[in-house]
């Protein structure tokens, strides 16, 4: 791993993820390196809309939650993202339950997952406990537009509804994917590693990013950017 | 006529539904703390959509049968600990729904009609649980729920039995469909805010209100938009202390059961 945090590697990947054309990005709960890939690509393309479901200041919507599912339900979203206690090889995810453990619940994932375009999947936890051959619970199902975690990037093949390995993150390497990973997948023919942040993409979560972030996530910019 | 939160608990039967917001949008916390002090008992839960420590303290302190919920959980400071416990040893019932669909079966109930469709859902387990959502034409049919008590917190009541939610309007979804509803607020405002331009788009009217009561700080450990904020170091203090059983007792006896040094925070 070079001179750089994870999280900011993550968050470059995000932004590279959602990507130009994107108008309309929302995000839900706890999702702090989503927002920051969110912020960083809005620096460079300002048209890009961001709403924070739980944004303690200045909140975008007037009717809470609701709103965010209204949106969705008309087409008004073009990506969100969503994690998983477990992740399976069809693009399931489980925030229920798992080995007799009680997870938080599904929030709003069983609509917005097949209704809005792109949904990123994203999970840190990258092993064989939370990628798994089938969920225990399917809390959602959808088209997956990628799968991100700590280690790896992954695009979602539609067609053979498998996923496909794109790239390892710096650090770590196809043999410890293939190890860590407990659904089976293919590999693109020029897997190779994930891009680094470049200087710039870095001093802008460093600055800007971080800044916007603090607000909502007080506890990640203290532990990534040690700032307050 | 209500003057305290414990007076709007002491109307909350033993055994209602109650529904209540998530963290970040004004939960009466004042009315939680008055619940577990009256130890009601057996109360249904219904999150809308999802909830946080209003649920954790209530189901800590044995005040819960079960939740109905989208989620329950503590944000940034991690897994709602009492809730995880709980529904582990099968102590509650949970009965887990999806974010939209509550809000559906709220906004039926609203409108008086049995029930009312939602897009999506249907590739999830979720249905297999909840034998009373059907679907039909490829979309989910969610019938009505008509919570017994809404509860939350509100930033101003007023003379003629109005409060005041500013943007939290979702509220008035849970007012507009629930048989009663409970609101302790900051500040008593003269007047009737409706007459106000400016004010009455925030204002659910007295219509709807059953019972109002003035809490100081009464969301706090949460917070009110443009007056405090979440007390962050508090949450992260009770997500570690909630962690054991013992711990969260230390905890009530400290913050809920010592009389309202939880309205004194600096």
């Amino acid at each position: 791993m070079g001179p750089y945090a994870k999280e900011e590697l993550l968050a470059c990947v995000i932004a590279r993820l959602v990507g130009d054309e994107a108008r309309h990005a929302a995000i839900g709960a706890a999702s702090p390196i989503p927002a920051s890939g969110c912020f960083l690509l809005k620096i460079r393309n300002p048209g890009l809309r961001i709403s924070l479901l739980q944004k303690r200041h200045a909140n975008p919507f007037t009717e809470g939650s609701r709103e965010l599912f209204d949106l969705a339900g008309q087409g008004r979203i073009d990506v969100f993202f969503l994690g998983g206690a477990q992740i399976d090889g069809s693009g399931a995810i489980n925030l229920v339950r798992a080995e007799g453990r009680r997870f938080p619940g599904s929030f709003g994932s069983a609509f917005m997952y097949p209704v809005v375009p792109r949904t990123i999947l994203f999970r840190e936890e990258h092993s064989r406990r939370t990628l798994v051959p089938r969920v225990e619970f399917v809390s959602a199902r959808g088209e997956p537009a990628a799968l991100l975690t700590g280690k790896a990037l992954f695009s979602w093949q539609k067609e053979r509804r498998r996923f496909r390995l794109e790239s390892f993150h710096p650090g770590s390497s196809r043999e410890e994917i293939a190890e860590q990973t407990g659904f089976e997948y293919d590999a693109a023919p020029g897997v190779a590693q994930t891009a680094a942040p470049s200087e710039e993409e870095l001093r802008l979560l460093r600055t800007r990013v971080a800044k916007q972030l603090a607000p909502d996530y007080p506890d990640f910019v203290r532990r990534v950017w040690a700032i307050s | 006529m209500a003057e305290r939160p414990d007076d709007l608990a002491a109307l909350i039967p033993d055994g209602a539904l109650v529904a209540m917001p998530p963290d970040y949008s004004l939960p009466s916390m004042a009315v939680v703390r008055s619940l577990i002090l009256r130890k009601a008992k057996n109360l249904k839960l219904l999150g809308v959509p999802i909830l946080g420590m209003s649920a954790d303290l209530l189901i800590g302190a044995g005040c819960v049968a079960e939740v109905e919920t989208s989620a329950v959980s503590l944000g940034e400071a991690g897994l709602a600990p009492r809730f995880t416990e709980a529904a582990e040893k099968g102590e509650i019932v949970v009965r887990d729904a999806t974010c939209p669909a509550i809000h559906t079966a709220l906004q039926a109930a609203e409108k008086g009609v049995p029930y009312m469709p939602l897009r999506g859902v249907l590739g999830s387990d979720l249905l297999k649980s909840r034998k009373d959502w059907r679907v039909e034409s490829d979309l989910l049919i969610v019938p009505a729920l008509s919570p017994d008590i809404a509860l939350f917190h509100a930033r101003w009541a007023d003379e003629a039995g109005n409060v005041w939610v500013g943007r939290r309007r979702e509220l008035a979804t849970i007012a507009h469909a629930s048989r009663s509803t409970y609101v302790t607020f900051e500040e008593k405002r003269p007047g009737d805010m409706l007459e106000d331009e400016l004010l009455a788009p925030g204002v659910i009217s007295s219509l709807y209100i059953t019972g109002t009561a003035q809490a100081v700080r009464g969301a706090w450990p949460l917070g009110v938009a443009g007056l405090y904020g979440i007390d962050d170091a508090h949450l992260a203090l009770y997500a570690r202390a909630a962690k054991t059983r013992e711990g969260f007792r230390r905890y009530l006896d400290e913050w809920v059961l010592t009389p309202r040094k939880s309205f004194s925070p600096a």
